[in-house]
């Protein structure tokens, strides 16, 4: 990216040798990130990040061919980017059917086939649940889209790069991709179309990205995302999702072994390697996470609508969790640089940190 | 004998049309905190998701929804700051 930053930088759209250059390192980027998606490089779209990705595929789609009955079909345990952009089709004479989750968050693939209609435009599920890190069946998903003929979007923000994805092969339509869920810089993202698939435009203008997001792309941004890309492939290929997986197990064992009323929320086996999620009884996790902030440790509570409003999250109460729980909820990642002695340090001052805090939350002794 | 319907007449209204989850909550929660128990907030919203979200967060916060009515699509919502 340095060089974008700190040189000249041309206009990937100009006829001149800078725009040229500029070009030149777009396609390559474009090309890197193909090769993570497994599909064809024209097929990227370059974005601002997933939350634009997501309304691109779901508005783009299912908005095209004018005023027609059009029915979307997506998940309760969706990111909020899809949830909205599906809820404001309903405006526009569109239907959604949100399919409900079972108890780890996972979609039911003959569910999908029973909410297909003859004026499904779309399917709309995740690959994984970012707040409990669920993976969902995709397989079974894309097989049923497939025979039906309805294009299948996934976003694939936390899933890429750490779980076998291969959106041509596996008959994914549109995948979503974030920079940041790569380690790349923030602010840019992408939709990985398959060839033959057609969008409405949502940024009208001179035509980049093949007319279906104009504007100047961020090129320092996008090189980095391109460069991100690669290295999670290539990171992907000498077993950095097993290394996280060992770390994450062995986090997720001990931590329910020392903290009493502590429970995985997602599945146990198939998750993302890298997420552990909790909810604990008794404490709320505003508490518990200012209190690990202060020891140095950065977790969430999965939900950051949930944090804003102070109401449950959509997906903890798509998954059936008891309210006295939804407000303990915790969220844990791994990343690139985790290491061992990190992990333990986190089982040492969490398990004292939720003793005290329970010990305040109850009531005072008459 | 029919009873004349109530008309209620809010202290304060929010446009929150076209806003998404979790803006309408947030816009609310910020003008309740402004206003003084007993006093009456209008929010309008168009999310299809504000009816279930708007009735979980009166049942968390104990703020009371006085009353919801719906035209076309777009929604008001009628809390009643509690304290």
């Amino acid at each position: 990216m340095r060089p974008f930053l700190e040189a000249g930088i041309g206009n990937p759209s100009a006829p001149h040798s800078l725009g040229s250059e500029a070009r030149e390192s777009l396609e390559a980027a474009r090309a890197k990130v193909a090769r993570l998606v497994g599909g064809a490089a024209p097929g990227v779209i370059f974005t601002s990040g997933a939350t634009e990705a997501n309304n691109l595929a779901i508005r783009g789609v299912a908005l095209r061919g004018g005023d027609r009955p059009r029915h979307v079909v997506t998940s309760a345990a969706e990111h909020i980017s899809v949830l909205n952009a599906c809820r404001d089709l309903e405006k526009a004479r569109g239907t959604v059917s949100i399919l409900p989750v079972d108890a780890e968050g996972r979609v039911d693939p003959e569910a999908v086939r029973r909410a297909l209609r003859p004026e499904t435009v779309l399917v709309s599920i995740g690959a994984a649940c970012a707040e409990i890190g669920t993976l969902q069946p995709l397989g079974d998903i894309a097989r049923i889209t497939r025979a039906a003929g309805v294009p299948l979007h996934v976003d694939a923000v936390g899933a890429l790069g750490r779980v076998p994805i291969a959106g041509e092969t596996v008959g994914l339509d549109l995948v979503t991709l974030s920079s940041n869920d790569l380690y790349g810089p923030p602010g840019a993202g992408a939709l990985w179309v398959r060839p033959g698939i057609k969008l409405l435009p949502q940024m009208l203008g001179g035509g980049q990205e093949g007319g279906y997001r104009s504007g100047t792309e961020n090129l320092p941004a996008l090189v980095g995302l391109g460069v991100a890309a690669e290295l999670m492939r290539a990171e992907a290929g000498h077993g950095e999702p097993a290394r996280l997986a060992a770390l994450r197990d062995r986090f997720v064992d001990a931590l329910a072994a020392s903290i009493p009323d502590c429970r995985l929320t997602g599945s146990r086996a198939v998750r993302l390697p890298h997420h552990a999620s909790f909810v604990l009884r008794g404490v709320k996790a505003d508490s518990v996470l200012l209190d690990l902030d202060l020891c140095g440790v950065a977790a969430s509570s999965g939900s950051a609508c949930a944090q804003w409003t102070g109401t449950p999250s959509h997906v903890l109460r798509a998954i059936g969790c008891a309210p006295e729980e939804m407000e303990g909820s915790l969220c844990f990642t791994l990343g690139r640089w985790s290491t061992l002695a990190e992990v333990d340090a986190v089982l040492e001052r969490l398990p004292p940190i939720v003793a005290r805090l329970r010990a305040l939350a109850l009531p005072a002794p008459r | 004998m029919a009873t004349e319907p109530k008309v209620f007449i809010p202290d304060r209204e929010i446009d929150c049309i076209g806003l998404f989850c979790p803006m309408p909550i947030v816009k609310t929660r910020e003008a309740i905190q402004l206003m003084r128990p007993g006093e009456l907030l209008a929010m309008l919203s168009d999310d299809p998701a504000s009816d279930a979200d708007m009735r979980s967060w009166c049942q968390i916060t104990g703020n009371e929804l006085v009353e919801v009515s719906r035209e076309g699509g777009v929604y008001r919502f009628l809390v009643r700051k509690t304290r």
